[in-house]
């Protein structure tokens, strides 16, 4: 190669702080550690004596294993430490928390929080390097980066492809992560839904709205959907999941409006018939099933390359 | 040997927006009063052996400072700060008067605790002036009782933190506080809308993934005070206005004669929302910091006269409110100790005149709140704030007064300080 690019990050915090080269390196390293996974013997010893600490603070199912097997296959050691959010309002506060951990000399700190900043936070006060696995409605750039390799194996490119996010924009970290993500690779992104669930100020942040589900999807290539929750807090977002589904649930007919080879991604977990029919969730048009096997290979690639190989 | 008890300031630029005065000249205090002035080229009176003379060439000398918004804590939170430091930051910031909101532990809504509050402030580095709750502890559901308070020595009264949502309420109290002469000071805020905000909504809060506050949520209530004073044809005193469409609320309703004043603080038009970058728990308060035209906006207000007052609503909070995740980390920020400098950097940007600076830190709050000071008359008491406008120094925790140390412009380099401050002829802080 004519230039090899250097990744010059001590965390992961969002795709906000990652240039473009960043993500095409990551992207790339994911790729080839992809093969590890499908090996008889699915481990190599490049992280052999580090230790990685998953700290989750929300249940999580599918992130945290992906990052414990992750670690895994590069021969890392892996804890867990879960606790619920509440305690820390109660009980010991997230800076006591990281510095206990801390006297523990961990190399990474993988981290899902409720509350957006959290990962910053406990940067500031730990050695570590830290990788944010989701952090209140802010980002889950792992989740971002696995959509977009998950889409560039699909489409062989993200750059000109129109990407489609509907739903609850306001309070998805995914969508957050997958519009700065695919904006900053070039491609066009649409969101779509409720006005209620569009934020303000989204389009400084990389995206255009769309006014109806059609405008927003029409002509896509990739239609995202995301979980519906009817209500936060005291605030009526929707009326009801019945209302949502009809008005704007994706189904096939819906559907006719994108590119004939549109691909459906959600990052899970759905709420079948709500925002997705389980006509197109389980068709071949979804990536479903490729973003969580694609999950895995990116999360070797960030503990990789933040702990210094490249 | 006896103190000296007079005190004379010399070859300063003096600076007394009440009776048009700003030009070279000394100032002299004796038993407490403002003793004479000595302006066009006087001499000051000969040197004497009860008189204490200070050379003040190139300094500003202001009637003394009085900040109408500022959470002292005690009584009930006094490991953040007590009527003791909270003062003693007031003198070294160059304040010589003080009006303290009621949110403390208990709330002030009662004889009891506005005696407790200014007895300990018998000794105090600056005035303490009790602001009494509008509703029985600061509930929002039954008026407090404000003669009895009144009595006491409340200056004025207010649900501060806590605004009052209930609109009848706020209706009655705007009436029966007219009995006693007391001034509302509304903390406007549409809780309904501002929910559980953490920041400003907008592109900010978007992409930091924080809940916002639109800044309608402020708007609202604001007209909601104006509309109840100007029916009730009571006085109304707006708290720290912070967007661009508040401003335009206030200059119009002061158009039509609406007995409205109104205060905003330093920060609201010194920063941005995106000082919280990063998370920076130290740039969150409520109302929240807004955007660049907002911040013009504030400016152009002070400008024209349309807000009358710079309050610094100066919030204490301990590392262990502030080092948290910034949803649950508590709101507010010191400002007792920054409020000249920043003021000062609106002097220097010709926005406004060392004058009006001078009506906004001093005579405005005093006529507001109906309390000694605000001009250098002859006659008046003897309280004197001097800056040295030309002074540079870091802003940093090792050197705040102030028993809390939550500020966003902790190692900032500023431009102007407060050098001296003289309460009622006694030097309570002196920087020379």
């Amino acid at each position: 190669m004519a230039s090899v690019h250097h990744f010059d990050h001590n965390h992961i915090l969002s795709l906000q702080d990652l240039s473009r080269e960043d993500i095409h390196l990551i992207l790339q390293s994911a790729e080839s550690f992809k093969e590890i996974s499908s090996r008889s013997i699915k481990k190599v010893p490049t992280l052999r004596g580090k230790t990685v600490i998953n700290l989750f603070f929300e249940p999580s199912t599918r992130t945290r294993l992906s990052f414990e097997i992750a670690a895994k296959r590069m021969s890392a050691d892996t804890f867990n430490f879960s606790a619920s959010t509440s305690s820390a309002v109660k009980g010991e506060s997230l800076v006591d928390t990281a510095r206990n951990l801390m006297a523990m000399h961990p190399d990474v700190i993988v981290i899902r929080h409720a509350h957006s900043g959290t990962p910053y936070l406990l940067t500031k006060h730990i050695k570590a390097s830290v990788i944010n696995a989701g952090d209140g409605t802010h980002e889950h750039p792992s989740q971002g980066l696995l959509d977009l390799m998950t889409v560039k194996q699909r489409k062989g490119r993200i750059e000109g492809l129109k990407v489609a996010i509907v739903g609850d924009i306001a309070h998805s970290r995914v969508a957050h992560s997958n519009i700065v993500g695919f904006s900053k690779m070039g491609a066009n992104v649409l969101v779509g839904g409720p006005a209620t669930l569009i934020p303000s100020g989204i389009e400084k942040l990389g995206a255009k709205v769309g006014k109806t589900i059609d405008a927003t999807i029409v002509d896509a290539d990739v239609v995202m959907v995301l979980r519906i929750q009817k209500e936060r807090q005291r605030d009526p977002l929707i009326p009801s999941f019945r209302e949502y589904a009809n008005q704007f649930g994706i189904n096939k007919k819906v559907l006719t409006a994108a590119k004939p080879d549109v691909l459906v991604m959600h990052p899970g977990p759905i709420n079948r018939g709500v925002e997705l029919d389980p006509d197109v969730a389980d068709s071949p048009r979804s990536a479903i099933l490729d973003q969580v096997s694609n999950g895995v290979a990116v999360r070797m690639a960030l503990l990789y390359l933040i702990m210094g190989g490249d | 040997m006896a103190a000296r008890s007079e005190l004379l300031l010399k070859n300063g630029r003096i600076i007394d927006p009440v009776n048009g005065i700003d030009e070279q000249g000394h100032l002299l205090l004796a038993k407490g009063k403002i003793a004479g002035l000595f302006l066009k080229g006087k001499k000051a009176p000969p040197p004497s052996q009860n008189r204490r003379e200070i050379e003040l060439a190139g300094k500003w000398i202001f009637p003394g400072f009085i900040d109408m918004h500022v959470h002292l804590r005690e009584p009930g939170e006094e490991y953040k700060e007590t009527i003791d430091s909270g003062t003693k930051a007031a003198a070294a910031g160059g304040f010589t008067a003080v009006a303290c909101m009621p949110n403390t532990e208990p709330v002030n809504d009662s004889e009891t605790v506005t005696s407790y509050i200014l007895e300990k402030a018998r000794e105090a580095k600056a005035r303490v002036y009790p602001v009494g709750s509008i509703s029985k502890g600061s509930h929002g559901e039954k008026l407090a009782d404000y003669g009895e308070m009144k009595k006491a020595g409340v200056v004025g009264l207010s649900d501060d933190g806590r605004p009052v949502t209930n609109s009848q309420l706020m209706r009655r109290a705007l009436e029966y506080s007219s009995n006693f002469e007391l001034l509302i000071i509304s903390h406007s805020e549409e809780i309904s809308l501002s929910q559980n905000g953490v920041m400003n909504e907008g592109y900010v809060s978007t992409k930091l993934g924080l809940r916002g506050i639109p800044k309608a949520a402020e708007e609202i209530m604001i007209y909601r005070d104006l509309s109840l004073a100007e029916y009730t044809g009571n006085p109304i005193h707006i708290a720290h206005i912070s967007t661009k469409e508040s401003v335009s609320l206030i200059r119009r309703a002061k158009e039509r004669g609406c007995l409205v004043t109104a205060e905003t603080a330093p920060h609201y038009f010194t920063l941005t929302e995106e000082a919280i970058d990063q998370y920076n728990t130290l740039a969150k308060m409520n109302p929240p910091l807004r955007t660049e035209d907002d911040v013009a906006a504030i400016q152009q207000g002070l400008k024209d006269g349309t807000i009358d007052v710079i309050a610094t609503d100066h919030a204490p909070h301990s590392v262990l409110e502030k080092e948290q995740e910034f949803d649950i980390a508590a709101n507010g920020i010191i400002g007792l100790e920054t409020a000249v400098p920043l003021t000062l950097s609106l002097v220097r940007g010709n926005i406004i005149s060392a004058q009006r600076m001078a009506g906004l830190l001093s005579s405005n709050p005093a006529r507001i709140l109906g309390v000694q000071g605000g001009s250098l008359q002859i006659g008046r008491v003897a309280d004197v704030t001097v800056v040295d406008p030309e002074r540079e120094f870091v802003f940093s925790a090792d050197e705040v007064v102030s028993k809390s140390k939550n500020s966003p412009f902790l190692g900032r380099k500023l431009l102007g300080k407060a050098v001296l401050t003289v309460l009622e002829g006694k030097i309570t802080f002196k920087d020379l």
